[in-house]
């Protein structure tokens, strides 16, 4: 008798236990994959933050986003209300941990979807891990061509990449020939991981065949000590235009060596990355005015979308959203997007929704003109604007419909 | 007159190359102890000229002083703290406690300082001047002949002055030193302040031309290993030796055959050198 008493007790408890987890939705697990620690730090930690604002706007309801996806829910409303939780990685610029990582979120953390991962030179080996195991994988910032010319399926790149920046630059320079600007010859100086030799070889034969002649290219150790060759081999070819595809740190110190060496091409553009690191800015900002740069960010009015998204950044961090980390909030948003559609965390069902995608221009926090994938998983209707650094800002000034300012002629630099 | 640039600026990077070396060398000479947190010695002095300049609007003087003080004091305590207990130990013991050292200093400074790259505000080093139709960076300038001068300095500390006999005798024969009336223990731990000291400087030097992020030690300790290897373990000229002639390798074939080359010539003549001479430049076999 007391014996079935007991028993009794015990079925009632399990059966509460079991109603009330029943009962609190369940958790979406995304990974991302950044470097957190190494020379791309900072970088990695204003994405890390960007992704963070992200997360709360998708599980907290914001009305004054209603145009976003997701931005005026609590949770996934297809998925019951499920909320999103990030798992952040640190690859710390190194692809083998990248991979380790990689592998590390799909099986143990058991993650439903990756993204990452900065550095190209990660990326690559990072994704075909997660192509092995069947997870999606939302590319939100690399920009190397390799990623998605390999056959697989389940890698998903919402940002632009090496070849839509090469016609960018190529569009922003032959209408700046057509005007009374002078530009003829080129250099690209990169440094020499996968990003830098693909994008930069990409640029380069872009304005080739665009009819620009390509005065030197300057491959170069993104960690070196010391830039002034590098500088002084621009100096002796004296293009009309450098194109720089650099980190933050050879970023840094290019500048500086310009300063030093009193020399710079008549126009410096730099390849976002290390230029639009908030680092660049804050230490070198002074001496680098009227560089240029490209990107899809643009704050916006005061009331708009963007401009709180921007207000919520800052107020976390203290500074404004770079391009960047905005990219990967919007391929954070596009990921989730598509798995709210899904309506499932299977990976298949993911799989096809993100395939099926199609966003409107509206629907977008980045100036991209929407959000539409083909069958390698490049975004078709990514784009970029070109900007300049004028005081502690970015203007934009190419193309015409989106320009708020004109470009400077020729790098002011220090002077 | 780009030949000239491009050799006065090897010159005077090798310089500070040969400061950081200096201290690296005359530990691994002295003690047969592999200190892999050399580099983020250095990279304590780059923070601590920072923190001066910043919380007490120090000039380059004081924060170099600054940064050599707490780094001889920081030398001396890893010493007694870790270093003493770990050289009884295997090889390997010490090998990775200096690692694991580099790895806790390198991640605290993470932790206080955060990733972001910072650099020197508004430093009286700015600037260049221009000699003889070339222009050089002052702080660069400044750098480098001070870290010529302190490095013959140590030289001749360690061998002329009676405070460096007693360090090399302990190096030399820890026995007979005793018997000689000397502490090994305190003569250890003075090389060790000496050198992180060294260290110190050449971080508060460089950071007034290059910029601070708490993972800058990777790549300087990588710099220091070679040039030590190069000159010779325990030989404070030889690691100045081999500090300049691996600044103007570095300049030279970087802008003669190519930036992306200039660590490929490096590693090769160092591989050349190594198998012609093991010992290094000037070291003792």
């Amino acid at each position: 008798m007391r014996n079935m008493l007991v028993c009794g007790v015990v079925l009632v408890l399990l059966g509460f236990s079991a109603l009330a987890q029943a009962g609190a939705p369940p958790v979406v697990k995304i990974g991302v994959i950044e470097p957190l620690s190494g020379n791309a730090a900072a970088a990695g930690q204003a994405t890390k933050a960007a992704i963070e604002v992200a997360a709360d706007i998708i599980n907290r309801g914001h009305p004054e986003l209603a145009r976003l996806p997701l931005g005026n829910t609590a949770g996934m409303p297809n998925l019951g209300g499920a909320k999103v939780q990030v798992i952040f990685a640190d690859h710390q610029g190194n692809p083998s941990v990248g991979q380790s990582e990689t592998l590390r979120l799909i099986t143990q953390e058991k993650v439903v979807a990756l993204q990452g991962a900065y550095h190209s030179s990660v990326t690559v080996p990072a994704t075909a891990v997660a192509e092995r195991y069947g997870t999606p994988w939302m590319v939100g910032d690399s920009s190397s061509l390799v990623i998605n010319a390999r056959g697989f399926k389940w890698i998903f790149r919402s940002t632009p990449i090496g070849s839509n920046y090469a016609e960018a630059y190529l569009g922003f320079l032959t209408d700046l020939s057509k005007s009374s600007t002078k530009v003829r010859t080129f250099a690209i100086v990169n440094e020499n991981t996968e990003y830098g030799t693909s994008v930069g070889g990409e640029i380069r034969d872009v304005l080739v065949k665009g009819g620009f002649t390509l005065a030197v290219q300057v491959p170069y150790n993104a960690n070196s000590m010391d830039l002034s060759a590098e500088v002084l081999q621009l100096k002796q070819k004296d293009p009309d235009v450098a194109i720089f595809i650099s980190y933050t740190s050879d970023a840094l110190l290019f500048t500086k060596t310009f300063k030093a060496l009193d020399y710079s091409p008549r126009m410096v553009i730099g390849d976002d990355t290390g230029f639009s690191d908030p680092s660049y800015i804050q230490n070198v900002g002074d001496i680098a005015q009227g560089v240029v740069n490209r990107t899809a960010w643009d704050i916006g009015k005061p009331g708009s979308a963007t401009y709180r998204i921007n207000e919520m950044y800052k107020a976390k961090t203290g500074v404004n959203l770079d391009d960047t980390s905005g990219r990967n909030m919007q391929g954070f948003f596009a990921l989730m997007e598509a798995i709210n559609r899904a309506g499932s965390t299977q990976p298949e069902a993911i799989r096809k929704a993100l395939a099926e995608t199609n966003l409107s221009p509206n629907q977008l926090m980045m100036g991209y003109r929407g959000i539409r994938y083909d069958a390698t998983g490049m975004n078709t209707l990514a784009s970029t604007y070109v900007n300049q650094l004028v005081g502690k800002e970015y203007v934009t000034i190419w193309p015409e419909s989106a320009a708020h300012g004109s470009l400077t002629w020729p790098f002011k630099g220090w002077r | 007159m780009i030949a000239l640039q491009v050799v006065v600026g090897g010159l005077l990077l090798g310089a500070v190359y040969a400061l950081f070396s200096s201290g690296l060398t005359l530990i691994w000479g002295m003690m047969n102890v592999v200190n892999f947190a050399h580099g983020d010695f250095v990279m304590l002095g780059m923070y601590i000229a920072y923190l001066a300049v910043v919380a007490l609007h120090a000039g380059p003087l004081v924060f170099t002083l600054l940064a050599a003080l707490t780094l001889s004091i920081l030398g001396a305590v890893v010493y007694y703290l870790l270093i003493r207990q770990v050289m009884r130990g295997p090889m390997l013991a010490q090998i990775l406690s200096t690692f694991g050292l580099a790895l806790l200093i390198r991640y605290t400074v993470f932790w206080f300082f955060s990733a972001t790259f910072v650099t020197l505000p508004g430093s009286a080093l700015g600037g260049s001047i221009k000699l003889g139709g070339i222009l050089i960076g002052i702080p660069q300038l400044v750098a480098g002949i001070l870290a010529m001068g302190l490095t013959i300095g140590m030289h001749l500390l360690l061998t002329r002055t009676t405070l460096g006999s007693q360090i090399l005798a302990v190096s030399e024969d820890r026995q007979a030193a005793m018997l000689m009336g000397i502490r090994p223990d305190r003569m250890q731990a003075l090389a060790w302040g000496l050198a992180s000291a060294s260290a110190g400087v050449a971080g508060a030097l460089i950071a007034t031309f290059y910029y601070l992020t708490p993972t800058v030690g990777e790549s300087l300790v990588l710099i220091a290993f070679v040039v030590v290897c190069f000159g010779g373990f325990g030989s404070v000229p030889g690691a100045m030796l081999a500090g300049l002639i691996i600044g103007l390798i570095q300049a030279a074939s970087a802008y003669y055959i190519g930036p992306v080359y200039k660590d490929v010539v490096v590693f090769a003549l160092f591989v050349a050198i190594l198998w012609v001479r093991p010992q290094g430049l000037l070291g003792t076999v």
